[in-house]
């Protein structure tokens, strides 16, 4: 016959969690305590977690990213203008000035279009934001910040209300008046308070929401009738400077960019960042979804723009010359996708062929840098703002 | 001699401020100045030039620079080769000099490069005791080359006013700088002299000129030490300058945390289970999608009748204002279901298409949660009421056919009314009518006339 031992099962109040079950004896710093199987179990992963150093994590996160990074090198079976070989060459372009706008007294910093395809909203350094009608050139209506640089404004998708703000870390909403008696400031209304200056904002497609960026590292989006915050968007290292929707009917998603050097996707319900992009070698000025939403490309202090494919999850072209050393400031797609316009810190503006990853056109008339540009909603033109004062609409 | 730093991330660490966005321009400018003064590998012809009773030395024509810019910078437009040439200059790495307006021709008029004491990459800010002390020290040399140009002796001016009381500093300043110039070599002080004049230029632009160092105030942050006591050209010291306004402290830089990194790594593990697409499928898409639109798009294909930005005629907006829908922009509302729900009118015919089926009860579902997303926060609670009653509820006047999962959950959902109650419901609803009622809709006589009935016409 072998020798059986039997072990003497304890039943009991576990020393954790006192419920009522079979124990087993546990050397806590020599001390002797009786627990269940289960905090057993527990403590034995909660022990391991605490062991874990911030060595040994920041190692695991590194060794996932160049797993990562393998795992999409392998869907890297050819470049965009490759494949891109076969597509008609586009012809010449001849792109002009069309329209001067003469009237802030400072460096324009931002600017947006109405749906209406003719009103534009601008901001500027000296507190000004007007709104003119661009096809008339004529000014409809002005209104002065109480701060200076205000750089980021935006239209209501119902063309009865404008966005800014700046330095004043918020975000006011301005209903738009006709009525000469009225004083514009006075329906002024305070919706976002950020803890840094406000770099971009946007109406999602209706007139009751904004989403806006900040230099304090984060996104949010509010209600506008109570000013109430919907959502925060946390993740980015350093000031966020641009955002932008994506165009879906059905999406609620947005990407922003930041000095970081990152470009992130993020889930408007949720919160959560969805997908992160980070080749470029400084801050990320302005992003722009192409117009499929599939994708969005991106302008940088680097003298580079990129497009980044969200189902590559990668970046899918570069766009940049050894004579072009300023920065990217702003960037926007024609309708189609083809051209990517981009405004640049050495007055320029680059016109490039997407697919082909050539530059199509360099377009000169501004006298300081190009701050910001959008192209129109139905494509016929672009507007860019710049250091100069002036805002031009180009076709 | 400055040499760009080849990697920037070792650079950053080092010292933050190298990878401010002024500063990387600054780099590469200094790098593509140092090889166009290398006589080695090809750089312009640096002379020195005979002329009249005196020699004018270490000089290159703005033309040489202009065709070594061509040349080495790959550049195809003479224009573009000016262009940036004359931004080179107005930074401040090389100035014409005879002139103050700091731009670049493309002839022989002559330039020097700058000293590397005063690359802007050195982050001067000179103040205007600085500045002071400068213009007055060119009054008191006698020589022609040095006089102040108007707006010069207007500045001077200012300064006298705004610093009477002390201006016997200054003046000493001035004296002392005077008497160290004298010492130096003629050819030396020619040359001396040119580049701290380059250096005002820069720092105080003639009116009317872009001033380089203005910086955007949004990337001001990085500034290496805001509160440090800014630094004198002439090396004079002055008692503790006031911080300026504009330099707001930046953040202290978080340190990354044990929780950062757990969130980084559930963050990259649900990156790598996601399914991507391969390259050749993604360029075969963009491809798709352009080709798709590009008769769609004004920059490429002209706009018809015409773009109204180069007609002055608003025709084209005129038109689309119109109930009427042409022909292309019906053709575009077969591209996509979105591309109907994106048009108002495409929308309006696919609702009433649905009714004329009597099928509408999908698209005025998807259509009202739409609308619960775009209220004010403190309307919804009553439209998220309002749709279930309609939509549904036992009962419900429009019911729409939900499976029993999503049903179950959404009337979870209701309990906690929000702008996304209905998310789940939509998207059901949303892939229903793409394979379902927005094929028909493509098949009915109402889209087909639409897309054939101008057609006929233009025929």
């Amino acid at each position: 016959m072998c020798d059986q031992t039997f072990l003497a099962i304890v039943f009991g109040p576990c020393d954790k969690c006192s419920n009522e079950k079979p124990l087993r004896a546990v050397y806590i710093k020599s001390e002797q305590l009786s627990y269940c199987s289960l905090c057993v179990e527990m403590m034995a992963t909660e022990g391991l977690h605490e062991n874990e150093t911030l060595a040994s994590l920041k190692n695991e996160a590194e060794s996932l990213k160049g797993k990562l990074e393998e795992e999409r090198a392998k869907l890297h079976d050819v470049e965009l203008h490759q494949v891109a070989e076969r597509v008609e060459a586009l012809g010449q372009f001849v792109m002009k000035t069309r329209r001067t706008l003469k009237g802030h007294g400072n460096k324009v910093l931002c600017m947006d279009w109405c749906k209406d395809k003719r009103r534009i909203v601008s901001s500027s350094q000296d507190g000004k934001v007007i709104v003119w009608d661009s096809f008339t050139t004529n000014k409809e209506h002005a209104v002065t910040m109480p701060c200076t640089w205000v750089m980021a404004c935006a239209y209501a998708p119902s063309g009865c209300a404008i966005a800014c703000g700046g330095l004043d870390n918020k975000c006011s909403v301005y209903p738009l008046t006709f009525d000469k008696n009225e004083n514009m400031a006075a329906k002024k209304k305070s919706v976002a308070m950020h803890t840094n200056y406000l770099s971009a904002c946007s109406f999602t497609n209706s007139d009751m929401q904004i989403l806006t960026a900040s230099g304090d590292g984060t996104c949010a989006l509010w209600d506008v009738e109570s000013g109430q915050l919907l959502q925060s968007f946390h993740g980015h290292g350093a000031d966020v400077l641009c955002l932008d929707l994506a165009p879906s009917e059905t999406g609620n998603t947005f990407v922003s960019g930041g000095c970081d050097k990152k470009a992130m996707v993020w889930d408007m319900r949720s919160g959560q960042c969805i997908q992160s992009f980070e080749t470029h070698d400084s801050d990320i000025n302005s992003v722009r979804y192409y117009p499929s939403g599939d994708a969005f490309a991106s302008g940088s202090d680097d003298a580079t723009c990129r497009l980044y494919d969200l189902r590559a999850d990668r970046e899918v072209a570069i766009y940049s010359k050894e004579s072009i050393i300023f920065g990217a400031s702003s960037v926007d797609f024609s309708l189609s996708g083809r051209l990517l316009f981009a405004g640049y810190n050495d007055y320029t503006i680059n016109v490039w062929d997407v697919l082909k990853g050539s530059r199509v056109s360099i377009l000169f008339g501004h006298e300081n840098r190009v701050s910001t540009l959008r192209v129109s909603p139905d494509g016929t033109a672009f507007c860019s703002g710049s250091w100069d004062h002036t805002l031009r609409i180009w076709a | 001699m400055a040499q760009a730093p080849t990697d920037p991330s070792s650079a950053e660490a080092a010292d933050p401020e190298e990878s401010s966005p002024n500063m990387i321009v600054y780099r590469k400018i200094e790098d593509i100045i140092t090889r166009m003064q290398d006589d080695k590998t090809g750089g312009v012809p640096i002379r020195t030039v005979k002329s009249f009773l005196s020699k004018i030395p270490s000089v290159v024509t703005g033309a040489d620079i202009v065709q070594w810019l061509m040349k080495n910078l790959s550049i195809e437009d003479q224009g573009e080769a000016i262009h940036l040439g004359s931004l080179i200059a107005a930074q401040g790495y090389v100035f014409p000099i005879s002139d103050h307006v700091l731009t670049l021709k493309d002839d022989g008029t002559f330039y020097r490069f700058q000293a590397p004491y005063f690359w802007p990459s050195n982050c001067w800010e000179p103040e205007n005791t600085d500045y002071a002390i400068y213009l007055c020290k060119r009054t008191m040399q006698n020589k022609a080359r040095l006089e102040l140009a108007d707006y010069e002796a207007e500045n001077l001016a200012r300064l006298q006013r705004a610093f009477a009381r002390k201006w016997e500093f200054i003046f000493m300043q001035a004296e002392a700088q005077v008497k160290i110039d004298r010492k130096k070599d003629k050819t030396e002080r020619k040359i001396l002299d040119s580049q701290e004049r380059a250096f005002w230029d820069v720092h105080r632009p003639v009116p009317g000129c872009v001033n380089t160092t203005e910086m955007d105030i949004r990337k001001c942050r990085r500034m290496k030490n805001p509160q440090k006591v800014k630094k004198s050209v002439y090396g004079v010291t002055e008692e503790s300058q006031p911080q300026s306004p504009v330099h707001v402290p930046s953040q202290p830089v978080r340190k990354t945390t044990k929780e950062d990194f757990r969130k980084q790594i559930t963050f990259l593990n649900l990156q790598i289970d996601r399914h991507c697409l391969k390259m050749s499928k993604v360029a075969e898409s963009l491809i798709a999608y352009t080709e798709q639109y590009v008769e769609y798009d004004p920059f490429i294909t002209p706009a018809e009748p015409s773009n109204p930005w180069i007609s002055d005629d608003a025709a084209l907006w005129d038109i689309e204002m119109s109930k009427e829908p042409s022909q292309q922009r019906v053709k575009r509302w077969g591209f996509s279901m979105d591309e109907v729900l994106k048009d108002p009118v495409g929308r309006d015919q696919f609702l009433r298409f649905l009714e004329s089926e009597f099928s509408s009860e999908n698209l005025r579902f998807w259509l009202a949660v739409q609308d619960l997303k775009k209220q004010p926060l403190q309307d919804v609670t009553t439209r998220v009421e309002e749709i279930w009653q309609e939509f549904l509820a036992p009962g419900a006047q429009s019911a729409i056919n939900l499976d029993s999962h999503s049903y179950e959950k959404t009337s979870q959902n209701v309990k906690d009314p929000g702008r996304y109650t209905y998310e789940d419901a939509q998207e059901h609803i949303y892939k229903l009518m793409k394979s379902d009622s927005y094929a028909r809709f493509l098949r009915s006589n109402a889209y087909q006339d639409l897309l054939l009935a101008k057609k006929k016409v233009n025929n």
